[in-house]
């Protein structure tokens, strides 16, 4: 009985130590960024490595975004507020889209309806490097190149098919004589829909309105080559201007690092529990 | 909308197409109809500087010259196993976590949550961090082992060709090791205990019961998040673009980066097409593949999963 207990002890101390290894290599590399982005650049190149910043300061952030000293040559509040409308305004458009396709695959039978869901899947297969050629071409001929509009366009599209998949797994998830029995006390399906299914579905919606925003916010293959200037280029794109310059300033690049990780962070914390539900309900209940 | 609700039948048959229909418009113009043109501007000779040859057919030129070059056969072969190691690490990374994960008891929401960072990351700033991580100068990695006494010179991790393509494939697994462990964890909660009971009273050992029993329960999972990768490998664009930008000299050049420095730098916009329709089908074909083999698992397994 006592060798049985001690057995325990040692494996869980010895899955509490890979536990750890892994966390460290997990968050580490993350970790590192965050702290340069609070040193002075001096500590930055300091030999040897200056472990824990000595004196940890907000300078880097003030000056990208040119707070009380003068801003680097970076637009960075630009860029920021493009990234902002970009990902907000192809959300919701994405959103709307998603909800009705989304709701047409998890109600309705239809013809062609898995040939359909194939092909929505298949088209986000396409790498975004891959699409930005044609996208590149017709867009410099309608003018969309460097505009906030063409950039949402293609992130719409870009969002739709996950979207409808998530969604479709969400509307699934309630029993379809919830709105049948409204529609039977005299509810229109629209309103039946309004009032039934979608407060019911609405965590998992928004869920999946995080997920869209996060793949806007975070999307570099299209928007490096759709974007130009302060008009519409985004921050992802933003942070390899720090590349192009002769001596790359890491701890400006990695203040702005972390701006583009807050919200990723904070995003992520809130849907981690829909995110998963709704990718293993589509995908193994189909 | 309508006052006067169209008839019941004529509702019910035509709504699912009308909810549909502004997902498959959009996905027409931006994706289909822009597919479309490059296909056709693939047999073009068509240089960005030079408007008028877009005009200029030539056949599958594109398609003889890029199949005939070295350039683009090294970064395919480089893509390819690439994406063979990067997914199978991912893979039995992402399984060793969710089995760890799933042994503990205290701490394991925290543990999840912390898991689900790295895919929330934008492949970019992956790039960067990993950038920074294995700067030869002020790398914490160099840092780390000159202080511990492992390496007294700085190593180039991010010139030499082996290393290089090691720091982009440990960026990889890092970005991507998270989907794995998180799907085939959920799969873990969802697995019936009754059957494990069973076999340990029938005195399977814990790996009998773990190849026989919990593993064919996971490949549905598995599949998934295959599934679910293959949506997403070209994001590697980023990552290479960031780290090393194709170089030094094209050793870590994939073909994504490949089709971006012919496109747009190059300015060859004909023959990139020919190279993006390769990379096309390339992701198609994985992703096809993972999704039967998903279907067929979820068949095998008779919708319990």
């Amino acid at each position: 009985m006592m060798n049985g207990a001690l057995k325990k002890r040692l494996g869980a101390i010895g899955l509490w130590v890979l536990t750890f290894i892994l966390m460290v290599v997990m968050c580490v590399p993350g970790l590192w960024v965050v702290l340069t982005a609070f040193r002075p650049n001096g500590e930055v190149l300091a030999k040897p490595p200056v472990w824990i910043p000595e004196n940890p300061s907000l300078l880097n952030f003030a000056k990208i975004f040119g707070v009380g000293v003068d801003q680097v040559a970076i637009p960075v509040p630009a860029y920021f507020m493009n990234s902002l409308i970009i990902a907000l305004t192809s959300t919701a458009v994405a959103l709307l889209i998603g909800m009705s396709g989304g709701y047409a695959f998890a109600r309705y039978r239809f013809k062609f309806k898995n040939g359909m869901f194939l092909g929505l899947m298949l088209s986000r297969t396409v790498p975004g490097i891959a699409l930005s050629l044609p996208v590149f071409m017709i867009w410099s001929r309608i003018g969309l190149i460097d505009a906030k509009l063409g950039l949402i366009i293609v992130y719409v599209a870009l969002n739709v098919p996950f979207t409808i998949w998530l969604i479709d797994g969400f509307f699934r998830q309630i029993p379809k004589e919830m709105s049948e029995a409204a529609q039977v006390d005299g509810c229109t399906r629209w309103q039946a829909f309004w009032k039934i299914e979608f407060p019911l579905a609405k965590s998992g919606i928004a869920s999946a309105g995080i997920f869209a925003f996060l793949t806007s916010w975070n999307e570099y293959a299209l928007a490096s080559n759709l974007t130009r200037s302060t008009d519409s280029k985004t921050l992802p794109v933003g942070l390899m201007d720090f590349t192009a310059q002769f001596t790359i300033d890491w701890a400006g690049m990695s203040a702005m690092a972390v701006i583009i990780i807050i919200p990723a962070l904070i995003l992520t914390f809130l849907v981690q529990k829909h995110l998963i539900a709704g990718l293993t309900f589509g995908g193994v209940k189909g | 909308m309508a006052n006067k609700p169209p008839p019941f039948w004529q509702r019910e048959k035509y709504t699912p197409y009308i909810l549909l229909l502004p997902a498959i418009l959009t996905l027409v113009f931006v994706v289909l109809l822009p597919l479309l043109f490059s296909l056709y501007t693939s047999f073009t000779g068509y240089r960005l500087i030079r408007p008028e040859s877009l005009y200029q057919w030539v056949g599958l030129r594109n398609y003889e010259r890029i199949f005939s070059d070295g350039d683009f056969w090294s970064a395919f072969g480089r893509t390819i196993i690439f994406l063979t190691i990067a997914l199978n690490v991912e893979f039995l990374l992402g399984l060793g976590i969710a089995l760890l994960i799933n042994k503990i008891t205290w701490g394991q929401r925290t543990l999840r949550t912390i898991m689900m960072f790295p895919m929330m990351f934008s492949p970019i700033l992956v790039g960067y961090q990993f950038k920074f991580v294995f700067n030869d100068n002020i790398g914490i990695l160099n840092n780390a082992l000159q202080s511990l006494g492992l390496s007294d010179g700085a190593i180039p991790w991010l010139v030499d060709k082996y290393l290089a393509n090691f720091a982009i494939i440990f960026a990889e697994v890092w970005m991507s090791t998270s989907v794995f462990a998180i799907l085939l964890l959920a799969g873990l909660f969802a697995m019936p205990r009754d059957p494990l009971e069973a076999a340990k009273v029938d005195g399977c050992t814990p790996w009998q019961v773990f190849r026989h029993i919990t593993l064919p329960f996971l490949m549905p999972f598995v599949f998934i998040a295959m599934t679910i990768r293959s949506l997403d490998v070209a994001r590697a664009y980023d990552i290479v673009d960031v780290m090393t930008g194709g170089g030094p000299a094209g050793r870590t050049e994939l073909l994504w980066t490949l089709i971006a420095r012919t496109g747009y730098d190059n300015a060859r916009m004909g023959q990139a097409n020919a190279m993006a329709y390769v990379s096309i089908i390339l992701s198609i074909a994985f992703t096809y593949y993972f999704f039967t083999k998903l279907i067929a698992a979820r068949k095998y397994m008779g919708g319990a999963a």
